[in-house]
């Protein structure tokens, strides 16, 4: 019996801690399909989490929260886009920076609130009846909002990359951006919406962190989490599902840490707290072995700035 | 979404792709971007209630304002600057060494490791030891992700950038572990032995490392422009497929690329270490190794630029501790220095395209 209820709290901490790397990876992974590489994530997620903690704070109003945090990690987006879309930097430079430009924002916003406590946070909203299921109901249905939503946005998100009209244009954009502007697709329209989408799951991603995850304000407070979500994204293969099992193999990863912690194993917490950085390059050197899989299934336009007079 | 259909005030604006370069444009843009970052950034701080001038005042008098600020600029240089080169070294093979903060821990764990453990040596002996463990501990940290990336492939921008982390938390795990001063109640090592302490210039904490980072850059920039080597590292990096084709060894190159670049970072972890601080501590690094990245970006991978950019980065976050006086943090500095980059990679278009403007009815 105590098996089955480690293994529980396992499984239902492991979908708590794989939530914040699914949102950000499956906004990667709509700007990567569209051909745009943005590694501004693990920076637009640090200014999600301090901008929605901030607007919590001083509206005590979550949805306040969320739209502030939709409205900066947009922000984010359009200049990610505008830079490296119609100005054609590189997108590898511009991320990173963007990354350490949002670490100094968040970390000058967030100055006030250390140690501050959230007024509001997303509380665990049990689904009726079908959290009265053994074990799975626990385990699936007893979280917040914003992982709810997580369950629809995945399946969504698979049929509209797969089975829409507009999924077939985004593919087409980041797999021969030529040929799709010759069918009459706007490039640049279309890369600039799922960059700037992708950017508002990355501020999500940050706003789960501090006002669901650990609902507090500390500098830093992704730990690399987006960079991992992009990991994710070619583990992937750009398809939401396998994302959505990707994460919760990292979020199990992340929670045998602590709970190993917990029971006292010898281990030092401080190689425990690597684990999740050491399992993710793991995880990368397996999947470029068998790298002709990740190859193909790589849009064929990423990172390539596209120039209609270079046609 | 062309320029020339968004801006339609009267006249068109087309986009020309420029033959050559005007050299010139090289200094108007970063120029440029800095004065629109200060004005951007004054807006910032106004709305939120600070005085702008008041606070670029500080920033500035707390960089340069007298010797004694100033020698403390050049204190924070010294490690932009390693990691500045080591990182641009990479970047002019393309390859995307992102892990210069981690490159830096390392070399500093490794010194910190001679200085400990080898505590009655001479100091000459000494200081070569440290030196060398830091060049090491950096080497190793980059020679990893250069090795997966040369023999499976494995993309270096990831694997450097994680690898920070990793490092970080292992040099946690010695300094509230087993090197803990039992002394001590903060998480760091013991003093190091006066030994192990680079010579710094008389009534500054300036020290040799900033001789080596000087050295650094002069030897790079050699072997970047007057060696065959450093041709071959140009040809990979501007075109892998002539380069291979060229015959020239590609994997070895990266891999003794990657040795340097990490071994440089590392040797600015040591400086830290061996030329400041006297000890392993946490935070060693206010993120060097990310500034870093910009700083060669901004000075276009040239060695002796960085040098240049480096001390006005090393300005900037020396003067950033002054801006506590008004109450600013010293995030407010980072945000400035990723905001210039920012301007100039986007006004990087005006040194490859030519902006043309034409009335309307004038054809285009």
């Amino acid at each position: 019996m105590e098996m089955v209820t480690l293994l529980t709290a396992t499984l239902h901490a492991a979908i708590i801690s794989a939530t914040p790397i699914l949102y950000a990876a499956l906004g990667e992974i709509f700007a990567e399909r569209s051909g745009v590489l943005n590694l501004g994530v693990e920076g637009i997620m640090l200014v999600g989490a301090a901008t929605g903690f901030y607007t919590v704070v001083n509206s005590q109003s979550l949805l306040l929260g969320v739209l502030a945090t939709v409205a900066v990690s947009l922000l984010f987006g359009l200049i990610f886009s505008f830079i490296t879309i119609t100005l054609r930097a590189s997108q590898v430079v511009t991320g990173l920076v963007l990354t350490i430009f949002g670490t100094g924002l968040s970390a000058f916003l967030g100055k006030s609130m250390i140690g501050q406590a959230s007024p509001v946070i997303f509380h665990k909203i049990p689904v009726p009846v079908l959290s009265k299921i053994p074990i799975l109901g626990h385990v699936l249905f007893n979280h917040d909002m914003l992982v709810y939503v997580l369950y629809l946005l995945v399946p969504l998100s698979w049929f509209f990359i797969y089975r829409t009209r507009e999924g077939l244009n985004l593919r087409a954009v980041g797999e021969n951006p030529a040929a799709a502007d010759a069918l009459g697709i706007n490039v640049f329209a279309v890369r600039y919406f799922y960059v700037c989408l992708g950017s508002i799951f990355a501020g999500l991603a940050g706003a789960y962190l501090s006002l669901a995850y650990a609902p507090s304000w500390l500098e830093n407070m992704s730990g690399g989490r987006g960079w991992i979500a992009i990991v994710l994204v070619i583990f992937a293969t750009w398809n939401p599902v396998r994302a959505a099992l990707g994460a919760l193999i990292f979020g199990g990863v992340d929670v045998l840490g602590f709970k190993f912690q917990a029971r006292g194993i010898g281990i030092s917490p401080y190689f425990m707290r690597m684990l999740p950085y050491l399992i993710t390059i793991i995880v990368l050197i397996i999947i470029t072995a068998r790298s002709q899989m990740a190859k193909n299934l790589m849009p064929k336009a990423l990172t390539i700035p596209y120039d209609r007079e270079e046609r | 979404m062309y320029l020339s259909d968004k801006l339609n005030l009267g006249k068109s604006i087309k986009l020309e792709k420029r033959l050559s370069v005007p050299p010139v444009l090289y200094l108007i843009v970063p120029v440029v971007s800095v004065i629109l970052v200060l004005l951007l950034g004054g807006l910032f701080l106004a709305v939120l209630g600070y005085n702008p001038i008041e606070v670029y005042e500080i920033l500035l008098n707390g960089a340069f304002g007298n010797t004694y600020n100033f020698t403390e600029t050049i204190v924070h240089a010294i490690p932009l600057m390693l990691t500045g080169l080591g990182v641009s070294l990479a970047f002019k093979m393309g390859l995307w060494n992102i892990g210069a903060e981690g490159q830096l821990y390392f070399g500093a764990f490794m010194a910190s490791g001679v200085a400990l453990f080898f505590h009655d040596l001479p100091t000459p002996l000494m200081l070569t030891l440290v030196l060398i463990a830091g060049f090491l501990g950096g080497a190793l940290w980059g020679f990893v992700p250069a090795a997966l990336k040369v023999f499976l492939g494995v993309n270096e921008t990831l694997t450097t950038l994680l690898l920070n982390y990793v490092a970080i938390l292992w040099v946690d795990y010695f300094i509230f572990g087993p090197w803990k001063d039992p002394k001590g109640f903060l998480p760091y090592s013991k003093v190091f032995p006066q030994s192990a302490m680079l010579p710094v210039f008389p009534g500054t904490r300036i020290h040799a490392g900033l001789v080596l980072a000087i050295l650094a850059a002069i030897i790079l920039w050699i072997i970047i422009w007057k060696t065959t080597w450093g041709y071959e590292i140009r040809l990979i990096g501007e075109n892998t497929q002539v380069a291979r084709a060229a015959g020239i060894n590609i994997a070895r190159n990266m891999l003794l690329v990657m040795i340097i670049s990490g071994g440089l970072a590392g040797l600015a972890g040591m400086g830290e270490v061996c030329g400041i601080i006297g000890r392993l501590q946490h935070n060693i690094s206010p993120g060097y190794g990310y500034t870093a990245i910009i700083i060669a970006w901004l000075s276009r991978l040239n060695p002796l630029v960085i040098l240049l950019v480096a001390v006005i980065f090393g300005g900037l976050n020396n003067g950033g501790y002054a801006l506590q006086m008004v109450g600013l943090p010293e995030s407010t500095v980072t945000m400035l220095q990723g905001a210039i980059l920012l301007f100039v990679l986007g006004g990087d278009i005006l040194t490859q395209y030519r902006v043309k403007i034409h009335r309307r009815g004038c054809g285009a």
